[in-house]
């Protein structure tokens, strides 16, 4: 599809404080150290709505936050995908295991927190921002479907999107089918056209060859073991500030082929 | 935007499987509530349930997704030749070049409800038989319905809670125009479960009767279940129906709650009308979303009055399916589809006396008229809004 540009980045991920952390790391300039997931309380939030959010929210709202500040946009009239494997996991399991007992009245707020398209509420209650937004979810495949997604609309509208990848871990005993080794936000500005904000021009195609992945085993790990980490190929473009093209794992029989070109 | 066919439908609800029993159903204002009986639930409640579902087998080579959610799915796939069409396009077009975009609000998570009961007494740990990917996780739908009808195209679900099918018509056009693929299959599908029962139980928003949208006397929503497909192709035959606008907004205003004066609704509306590229006036009939909940009825109708005033006929057909939550957006999209093919507006079933507050034109009776164009509104939780307009291109 047409080229577009990529702005802003932000990163929350174990071993990875920020983006300037994970720039270095994934430019090579220095190892990679594995760190539990450090996720920032989302101030951005009304006290209300802060105290009410578990880490899949905070962690989305600290991707998206991250993103804009890096290429300074307000949220205002900026279109968002969200994309997820299975947004916030602890209000989930806390409703299954409540209404496997005897007393069934769930809490209202875990059952609104429960939709796949809580952050987006909560982003769109604390940014005022009315524009469009949806919310995605494709399993492992759940960050390339969030790209595509943001890609094809920032095409449509002819303005930037903001695209949120995360992801946090179930608790027991969802973990042990489904673990994600632990919480991970990536915050991406698409615009349609380069402009002064512009870090690189992007351009996508589906394909079929196969997926790249890190020679360095903890990283390699991490892009495994976190559906949104899957992007980590395409920021190691950004980090490495080249010319050059990376294979996005996507679904079965399908790959994503992002070429990344970046603005001098 | 620019129009798009919808080659081949199919629906299936509490009022039947396929178009058919379903035309014949919205017609006669018929509704398909019931009192609840669904699994372990004891709720003071009707819903909408599907006859059948739990009868249903899936293809062996699928087996690892059986879960009610994707039962739902197959058996609205076999209905009215839908599956047959969708495979001769991938036949003509190739299966990598039709996407799958499908939108569901709780997917298979009756699965893990189940499965929660079954844990180990001693370690918690559940059954070995739970398969969550291809059961639970919200992607499942979308990832079956890919594979029973042999397509190798994008795929994912949309899950914007009772926005998201509505939404999914907007990501294929994204997807098509942007030429990354050359046709969609569309569509939602919610199965009921206990998390949404007791969910919205918890919220005081289920009417102990069947819900009775825009009535004075309206208390809260019943909760369906359904399934609804569309093939949507860039073509240009004459006088074919065809997604002609989407519209989409958020409220930025409250989790759960619409916003009381429907702006975020409205933006939707008028975003979907000028993608169409058409005034309020040429909007023949409205489905509404109306939930028969006391909020959302007040919001939607000053949304929509604020932009078609108070003559153009509208209805909910959620007196008649329930909130079928994520496959509303797609079920009242194919709905749509029956009013433009079949030339009616569907009476709203089980309201009696309107609410004299809201100042829409409300159907009480179905209407057997020319239907040229239709909006069709889908909101839900998150602040979400998506209108689409369907009519003949």
């Amino acid at each position: 599809m047409t080229p577009l540009a990529l702005e802003g980045v932000a990163l929350i991920g174990p071993g990875f404080p920020d983006w300037a952390a994970a720039r270095a790391v994934l430019a090579g300039e220095v190892p990679y150290a594995a760190a539990p997931a450090a996720v920032p309380v989302p101030l951005m939030l009304p006290p209300n709505e802060r105290r009410r959010s578990g880490l899949a929210i905070k962690v989305a709202l600290a991707a998206g936050a991250g993103a804009l500040a890096a290429c300074g946009r307000g949220a205002a009239g900026v279109a968002t995908v969200f994309t997820s494997s299975s947004a916030d996991g602890d209000t989930c399991h806390a409703i299954c295991a409540q209404l496997a007992g005897s007393d069934r009245l769930i809490s209202p707020t875990r059952f609104h927190n429960s939709v796949h398209n809580a952050p987006a509420g909560y982003w769109s209650i604390a940014t005022r921002s009315m524009a469009p937004s949806t919310s995605v979810c494709a399993y492992d495949a759940s960050f390339g479907a969030g790209l595509l997604e943001a890609a094809a609309l920032a095409r449509a509208r002819s303005e930037a999107v903001l695209l949120i990848a995360y992801d946090a871990p179930y608790p027991e005993p969802l973990h042990a089918k489904r673990p994600l080794a632990d919480a991970f936000g990536v915050g991406m500005v698409l615009a349609p056209a380069r402009s002064a904000h512009s870090l690189a021009e992007l351009t996508l195609e589906l394909g079929t060859r196969t997926p790249s992945t890190f020679a360095e085993l903890p990283l390699e790990k991490l892009r495994q073991g976190i559906p949104a980490a899957r992007c980590l190929p395409l920021l190691g473009l950004v980090a490495r500030g080249a010319r050059g093209a990376a294979v996005l794992e996507f679904q079965e029989g399908l790959t994503l082929e992002a070429t990344l070109t970046p603005c001098s | 935007m620019r129009p798009l066919q919808l080659t081949h439908t199919t629906l299936t609800s509490c009022l039947g499987r396929g178009l058919d029993a379903n035309l014949a159903a919205l017609r006669l204002r018929a509704s398909g509530l019931a009192p609840c009986r669904f699994e372990t639930a004891v709720l003071d409640t009707c819903v909408g349930e599907v006859a059948g579902v739990d009868e249903v087998r899936l293809a062996p080579a699928l087996g690892a997704y059986d879960c009610r959610n994707n039962r739902l799915a197959a058996l609205a796939l076999a209905q009215d030749g839908y599956a047959d069409a969708v495979r001769a396009a991938a036949a003509r077009l190739g299966a990598r070049r039709i996407g799958v975009f499908l939108g569901t609000s709780t997917s298979g998570i009756l699965q893990t409800e189940l499965a929660y009961r079954r844990r180990n007494a001693a370690s918690g740990a559940l059954p070995a038989d739970f398969d969550y990917q291809h059961t639970h996780n919200t992607g499942s739908v979308s990832d079956f319905v890919r594979r029973s009808l042999g397509l190798a195209g994008p795929t994912w679900t949309v899950s914007t809670a009772c926005s998201s099918s509505a939404k999914v018509f907007g990501t294929a056009a994204r997807m098509i125009e942007a030429g990354l693929i050359d046709a969609a299959v569309v569509g939602g599908v919610d199965s009921l479960c206990l998390t949404t029962l007791y969910g919205f139980n918890s919220l005081e928003l289920l009417s102990h009767g069947p819900c009775r949208p825009y009535d004075e006397a309206r208390t809260g929503l019943s909760i369906g279940e359904g399934a609804a497909f569309a093939l949507l192709e860039p073509r240009a035959d004459q006088d074919a129906i065809a997604l002609l606008g989407v519209g989409e907004s958020s409220d930025a205003h409250h989790m759960s709650a619409p916003h009381p004066e429907g702006l975020g609704a409205r933006m939707a509306i008028e975003a979907a009308l000028a993608a169409a590229g058409l005034e309020a006036a040429q909007i023949d009939y409205i489905n509404l979303h109306g939930t028969a909940t006391p909020s959302n009825d007040a919001a939607e109708d000053k949304a929509v009055t604020g932009v078609f005033g108070t003559d153009t006929p509208c209805s909910s057909t959620k007196g008649a399916t329930g909130h079928t939550l994520g496959a509303a957006g797609a079920l009242e999209a194919v709905i749509a589809v029956l009013a433009l093919r079949h030339g009616f507006m569907p009476g709203g079933a089980n309201t009696q006396r309107l609410d004299p507050a809201l100042r829409a034109h409300y159907l009480l009776e179905t209407r057997a008229a020319p239907v040229r164009r239709v909006l069709s509104n889908s909101f839900g939780f998150g602040g979400t809004n998506c209108s689409l307009v369907l009519g003949r291109a």
